[in-house]
């Protein structure tokens, strides 16, 4: 049962970028152009997202127990560390090279343009090297 | 000098921002996960799929999203890459990498995290996002380039 509720989650996911037209990286970097022709879009989206999901949040964190009684991992109230500050920064700049973040890129490798592949395979090898990275760091 | 853009949609990004929201509280009501798509990815690439696979499930819908859209609608929706390889190769590594080390992006931590009131994820997304502008700045408006 778990699988078919992720399986609708992700596909709803997909649809809303996709409608929303985030899965466009011009779209994204007209965004992120505030000193050009700025085009706020993604604010709405991000607003639409997060109205719609804090009840869900406040629900669960009263309640601690998914609708199906199962266990729900909620992040922890970590401290703001180096770590989170540095990879949002980075994670920042190769946003703003691209237009693209992971959800619309996995998205986009659908549509049949090599240079999606190219930038999730990147995106992929990131990922390693920062499982790498991260371990090596965590073992001094 | 900024110009507000002609022709600003609002309904469709809200209504696809509202689905995005639906999703994220269907993940979490029902398997009490985070929807946070550098988490789901990155947790793969470590070889953690998830109870019942539910990483692999997921990332599956978010792939069937597209052809679903070409089905209904009869074409894609637009979309225009202005990077060059170099460029993508280089911003890929960088968002892969920079999402692990920072533990989410927008949808981890500028949807869901913000959702959950969390500092954290606010300030995650206040860094990725002023950074961004100013990579962008720098690249449109300062003549800089990889």
């Amino acid at each position: 049962m778990n699988a078919v509720f992720a399986l609708v989650a992700g596909f709803v996911f997909g649809v809303g970028l996709l409608i929303s037209g985030m899965t466009n990286p011009a779209k994204i970097l007209a965004f992120l152009d505030i000193a050009g022709v700025w085009n706020p879009s993604l604010m709405f989206v991000m607003v639409g997202a997060i109205l719609t999901a804090i009840p869900a949040f406040a629900y669960i964190r009263s309640r601690g127990k998914t609708l199906l009684g199962a266990p729900a991992s909620l992040p922890a109230r970590s401290p703001i560390t180096p770590r989170l500050l540095a990879g949002s920064a980075l994670f920042g700049i190769g946003w703003g090279l691209s237009g693209f973040c992971p959800g619309p890129a996995f998205v986009a490798l659908t549509f049949g343009d090599q240079r999606v592949w190219i930038f999730v395979l990147a995106v992929v090898a990131g990922m390693v090297l920062a499982h790498i990275t991260l371990k090596r760091l965590d073992s001094i | 000098m900024t110009t507000l853009a002609a022709n600003i949609q609002v309904t469709a990004p809200l209504v696809g921002g509202v689905l995005i929201g639906a999703a994220a509280a269907t993940l979490l009501l029902f398997n009490g996960q985070v929807a946070g798509i550098s988490g789901v990815v990155g947790r793969i690439v470590e070889g953690d799929f998830g109870q019942k696979f539910w990483r692999v499930a997921f990332l599956i819908g978010l792939l069937l999203s597209g052809p679903a859209y070409l089905y209904w609608n009869g074409a894609l929706p637009p979309f225009e890459i202005s990077a060059d390889l170099p460029t993508l190769i280089v911003a890929g590594l960088l968002v892969g990498f920079g999402t692990r080390v920072g533990s989410g992006c927008t949808s981890g931590h500028g949807v869901c995290g913000i959702a959950n009131f969390s500092p954290r994820s606010l300030t995650a997304t206040v860094v990725f996002m002023a950074v961004a502008i100013v990579v962008v700045f720098l690249v449109r408006h300062a003549g800089v380039s990889l």
